[in-house]
């Protein structure tokens, strides 16, 4: 976090300036390490099996909180007695199909709960189908049940129920296993699991930080997973100073998820339509919420149809579905890696770049830069000319003639951005936070704020299609887009905040906005782009500008920007109290009961019915916010409570359980099952794998190679590589080794090594650091290579540049989010730079030769019993 | 030059200025400096500082190397496994963790990071300003050191003067400013004449680089200390913050983890103009023990 994150740093360091312990569990030992009270190194991909051994912990030694454990968590819930857990099918859970590779999960569920969850709910998965939507559909709540009525044992001793079966999911995650799989001694493994319980319970709460070293994984999900059923156990979620913080590569990374960039959304975590399965408004609303259920989702309809009205404004009524059929549909997986491989079969002729640069950024450089090479056009917004405007006439590929200039015909377009100085607009960041900027300085010449390119986009292209008559033109002919604008053309930002927050569009409060969403309706007689962003223009004003001084107010300093949903700053902070509504302890007091005035207070909004007495039971089978009970505090699950088990949901697993990366040198010693066997994996000759067990010839790439960042850079370098202040503080490409591994190897401090994957060979200066120490694992010496990826080869007037750490890595995704596994790889190393030019070529083949790679190698997702046979 | 003291009581009034504000300094602490060298960047900018080098230096994450012309303010790492040198404990819990681990009986085998954020130190008796021959290197009325560029010769006596090695004549590029000029950190003269806090302790995230009246630093420096030792961190200590040492104190000092020497500064810095009356007038007299030997050859052979 200080090593990413410095000036978020400030507040672990006030933090720790008032007590607080702060333990780092991270391969590298970074700028955070030299900071923490300690420092645990960790095999880069074990994670899950480091977790494990924590809840096995607090099981074993009943450290668990269990007031709220029991009536918080579905600890009590009896589960489907189908279910058959990783335990009895050595590292599978019942309902695998290892021809498809997917999970049917219908004996997942709770008990009384055979029956399909809401009917239509299909995902497509590069061309495999499964029955559960999952990841980032599910932002913003946990998957939906067909009802809320669920059996439980309060004493928690039902066979079936979740506790039982989490105790036995975890029985062989002891401390010796954790130290055969994550190479962490029993000493150090205890020291983090007595910190972590000692300072969980009534008086004391544990947060839990993580980014892409947990996310980027072909398992990413399940650690997060992990560390959820961790906080639930010990009672840190919903309380001040619990809780499970992500922490983002960019300014605004949450905000491009809640008002999405992503190919499944809409804004507010609606799902995207999906192609022959959402032929209408009714089809489509059935498929996000069953009326049996509990929570806020039920109101879904009144969220889409105030979407379209912002949309499409008059133009949407009643009668045409509000225009529901002019929005797209998705046909299948259209994630980022999809894509791309799409635009190498030449699917896809266009491209838009904004501040994204794939050449260098995205895993496996190669294939992201053949693929660019197929399209038409390219249009690059950014700073500078970065490596993927640049590609076809100086990346690496025209070095080694794997590609030619005069064979390419992508045309580029390079547009010249604003920066965040010279533009007004919001960020939002990792706690829901909306914060305003304001634009200090005009943008320099002919740059632009992305704001003003896409409002002309869309101009010019309605006045193309203005006279068009033809259905496909429909949506754009009816889109509302009239924005005020400055006199440079610039569009009003506030008036953007604006339509996201909606409005009442009749009755006596026609043109007021809207304060929460709760007042919007399925009618069409309000508006709101985003509705979890409802009441952010409250009362006409911008509330995410506000910056009074924490001085000036309550600790939780709720005058500072504007917190999504209705100004919240800890969600699910009901469970900051007991079950009658008293805080736990007067030290962790966050929002309570008031009997007298018979409502809810404290120091944050009540994220629950602020009525709501905590003795409130609904009658059996009501659903919707009316069906949680006064001590349900997790609103927006469908059985009101906090998930250690997840019965639907998610694609590989209700628990998370110990894989091997995709790429490893190790064998998985927990269950036979080697990899994630949901995991996406793309057989194809510019993305070859590694082998890893059972296959032969992973001795060829004996290392763990991990990849990050840098405090001096920024990701793919184009905000950094081209700023002299910046890139003389690193200015060269290195690689991080052990002095053992130095010595193994013939490596030399500031020498040069090549490393080498199935995929290229990349050469990089030598570190020697006595930060990264060789780890004991099952008994091996492994030892792990850093990697950071701010640097890459060609373009336009970078002050430093080097070969681009992405490129050795290759493409295989987690399944419930599509996200690549670029945290954990093998990979060999040796003394002195690479080959250059045709010889790379034949050098990278003769490595794949040597360990028989094959199309085949890395992508059978399932191990079968006698794989070690 | 004559004190009545070494230390000087006030720099500022020390040298002529009749009305003088608080002196000003840093008080760089260094256990909570984070390595993130967003100070030598804020430095660069503010003050218009070349570029100087895009080669990797392989000091671990230091690719800046020392302070000099184009570097005013420098973030070094220092890798270290186990105790300091003094032997005493070094990792930074400030308080006792609740699991109940008593850190301070505990044997140090961690790895450390060592932050080392050094700047100019505008000492109390500073040798550069003693030796420049042209009054460039002035006082100013917030007691700290600063060239006058537009003065300066660039005759470079006060390079090998500083016992820290922190001025240097700026040989390049050709086409920045000063060139040929000795250089050093200002405290950001212009800003703090605007009331404003210099950059590189504004730009700091941590507050590690603190700013404001010497005094006020040197106690609450004092407390720090005082609070680390009560939480196990016997190596924590002060540096330049005495004014009985060999420079009548640094108006910036800083909090060190380890021994001076680990840090690369001197252990016992000393002005190197200290010596210098005694050294001339020994010299005088030297030299008047000559005239004399010669007056009474000269008499002797008459």
């Amino acid at each position: 976090m200080a090593e990413c994150h410095p000036v978020g740093f400030q507040w672990v360091m006030e933090a720790k300036a008032r007590g607080a312990t702060v333990i780092h569990i991270d391969p590298r030992f970074t700028r955070t390490s030299a900071m923490a009270d300690f420092h645990v190194p960790i095999r880069a991909g074990s994670d899950i099996a480091f977790l494990g051994g924590i809840i096995k912990y607090i099981l074993d030694n009943e450290k668990y909180f269990p007031e709220y454990v029991v009536n918080y968590t579905n600890a009590a819930t009896i589960v489907n007695e189908d279910f058959i857990d990783t335990e009895q099918l050595d590292g599978l859970f019942s309902g695998y199909n290892p021809k498809t590779g997917a999970y049917d999960n219908t004996s997942w569920g709770y008990e009384g709960m055979e029956e399909a969850p809401a009917a239509g709910r299909r995902l497509f998965r590069a061309g495999r189908e499964t029955s559960e939507p999952g990841g980032h559909e599910l932002g913003g709540r946990g998957a939906s049940l067909p009802h809320s009525v669920v059996q439980r044992d309060e004493t928690l001793q039902d066979p079936f129920c979740v506790f039982q079966i989490l105790k036995r999911h975890y029985a062989r995650y002891t401390p010796e296993m954790v130290e055969q799989i994550c190479g962490v001694p029993p000493d150090e493994f205890a020291r983090v699991c007595e910190s972590v319980t000692a300072n969980s319970g009534r008086e004391r709460t544990t947060a839990w930080v993580y980014s892409v070293g947990w996310t980027q994984h072909s398992v990413g999900v399940q650690y997060i997973r992990g560390a959820a059923i961790i906080q639930l156990l010990l009672g840190n979620m919903g309380r001040p100073g619990g809780g499970i913080l992500a922490l983002r590569g960019h300014a605004s990374i949450q905000g491009s998820t809640d008002i999405p960039t992503l190919f499944d959304l809409l804004p507010g975590y609606l799902p995207m339509p999906r192609a022959g399965v959402h032929g209408n408004l009714d089809q489509y609303l059935a498929s996000i919420k069953s009326d049996g259920q509990k929570g806020f989702w039920t109101a879904a309809d009144a969220y889409t149809v105030s979407l379209l009205k912002s949309w499409f404004g008059d133009a949407a009524t009643k009668d045409n579905d509000f225009g529901f059929n002019w929005l797209p549909r998705i046909s299948g997986d259209h994630g980022t890696y999809q894509t791309t491989l799409d635009m190498l079969d030449d699917k896809v002729e266009g491209y838009f770049l904004l501040g994204q640069n794939p050449a260098v950024g995205s895993a496996n450089g190669k294939l992201q830069r053949l693929a660019m090479s197929h399209l038409k056009w390219l249009v690059v917004r950014d700073f500078s000319l970065i490596e993927s405007a640049t590609f076809w006439k100086d990346g690496p590929e025209v070095a080694t003639g794997e590609m030619r200039p005069e064979d390419i015909g992508t045309e580029v377009f390079f547009l010249p951005p604003a920066a965040h100085t010279e533009k007004a607009g919001s960020f939002t960041q990792t706690q829901r936070m909306l914060q305003w900027h304001h634009k200090a300085v005009d943008p320099a010449g002919d740059c632009r704020s992305e704001l003003q390119f896409f409002h002309d986009l869309g101009k010019r292209l309605r006045e193309k299609i203005a006279a068009s008559t033809l259905e496909r033109d429909a949506p754009l002919r009816h889109l509302t887009w009239s924005y005020p604008v400055d006199e440079t053309g610039e569009p009003d930002a506030e008036a953007v905040l604006r339509e996201v927050n909606g409005q009442h569009l009749t009755g006596e409060k026609q043109g007021e906005m809207l304060s929460t969403f709760v007042e919007m309706k399925a009618d069409g007689s309000t508006s709101g782009g985003c509705w979890i962003y409802t009441g952010v223009y409250t009362g006409g004003v911008n509330q995410s500008a506000r910056r009074k001084p924490g001085s000036e107010q309550s600790w939780v300093a709720p005058e500072w920007g504007w917190a999504w949903p209705m100004n919240r700053r800890i969600l699910y902070n009901r469970a900051s109290a007991d079950p009658d509504g008293k805080p736990w302890s007067e030290r962790k007091a966050y929002v309570w009961w008031d009997e007298r005035a018979g409502k809810w207070t404290g120091h944050d909004v009540p994220d629950f019915q602020a009525t709501k007495a905590p003795s409130f039971r609904p009658e059996p089978g009501i659903g919707g916010p009316d069906g949680l009970a006064g001590d349900d505090p997790f609103i927006m699950q469908s059985d009101g409570k906090g998930w250690l088990y997840a019965p639907s949901g998610l694609l590989d697993g209700p628990l998370p359980a110990h894989y091997e990366p995709h790429e490893s040198p190790l064998r998985n010693a927990m269950y036979t099952q080697q990899g994630n066997p949901t995991r996406e994996v793309f057989p194809r000759e510019e993305n070859l794998t590694n082998p890893s067990f059972p296959e032969s010839g992973s001795e060829v790439f004996p290392f763990v190679v991990t990849t990050y960042r840098l405090t001096e850079h920024h990701t793919a370098g184009a905000m950094s590589r081209w700023l002299p202040y910046l890139a003389e503080l690193q200015p060269e490409f290195f690689c991080e080794v052990s002095p053992q591994l130095a010595a193994e190897r013939g490596l030399e401090h500031l020498g040069w090594a090549t490393i080498v994957t199935a995929r290229t060979a990349i050469e990089a200066r030598v570190m020697v650091t006595d930060r990264v120490v060789p780890l004991t694992v099952g008994g091996r010496v492994i030892h792990q290579i850093g990697l950071p990826y701010h640097w890459g080869v060609g373009g336009g007037g970078a002050i430093v540049s080097g070969d681009s750490a992405n490129d050795v890595l290759g493409v295989a995704l987690d399944a419930n989010v599509l996200i690549q596994e670029s945290k954990a790889a093998s990979c060999d190393i040796r003394p002195g730079r690479r080959p250059t030019g045709p010889a790379l070529v034949r050098f990278v083949e003769e490595y794949r030769k040597r360990a028989g790679i094959s199309l085949d190698t890395g992508t059978t997702r399932f191990t079968p019993p006698d794989g070690g046979a | 030059m004559r004190r009545e003291s070494f230390a000087a009581a006030d720099p500022a009034l020390d040298t002529g200025w009749t009305e003088a504000p608080p002196r000003k300094g840093f008080f760089t602490d260094g256990s909570i400096c984070i390595g993130c060298k967003a100070c030598e960047v804020a430095c660069k900018e503010w003050n218009g500082i070349p570029e100087d080098g895009l080669s990797m230096l392989g000091m671990s994450y230091d690719n800046t190397g020392a302070l000099g012309a184009s570097t005013w303010r420098h973030v070094a790492f220092i890798e270290r496994r186990g105790p300091s040198r003094s032997g005493g404990f070094t990792a930074l819990p400030m308080v006792t963790d609740i699991s109940g681990n008593d850190h301070a009986a505990a044997v140090d085998t961690a790895m450390h990071w060592l932050m080392s954020s050094d700047v100019c130190k505008h000492c109390t008796n500073a040798a550069c300003l003693d030796v420049c021959p042209t009054g460039s290197l002035m006082r100013t009325e917030f007691g700290t050191v600063v060239i006058q560029a537009e003065i300066c010769n660039g005759c470079g006596y006060c390079v090998p003067a500083c016992p820290f090695g922190v001025i240097e004549r700026r040989e390049g590029p050709a086409d920045a400013r000063n060139v040929g000029v000795a250089q050093k950190c200002t405290l950001c003269y212009d800003r703090l004449s605007e009331g404003m806090t210099p950059a590189c302790a504004q730009a700091c995230p941590t507050q590690s680089i603190q700013f404001g009246d010497l005094d006020e630093l040197r106690d609450r420096a004092e407390r720090r200390v005082a609070e680390l030792h009560a939480h196990g961190v016997t190596d924590a200590r002060l540096y330049g913050a005495d004014p009985n040492d060999g420079i009548g104190g640094a108006g910036a000092f800083f909090l060190l983890l380890d021994e001076p020497e680990v840090y690369g500064l001197p252990p016992d810095p000393v002005v190197t103009t200290r010596d210098l009356p005694e050294m001339w007038r020994a010299a005088a007299l030297a030299g008047a023990a000559l005239l004399a030997g010669a007056a009474a050859a000269f008499l002797r052979s008459r």
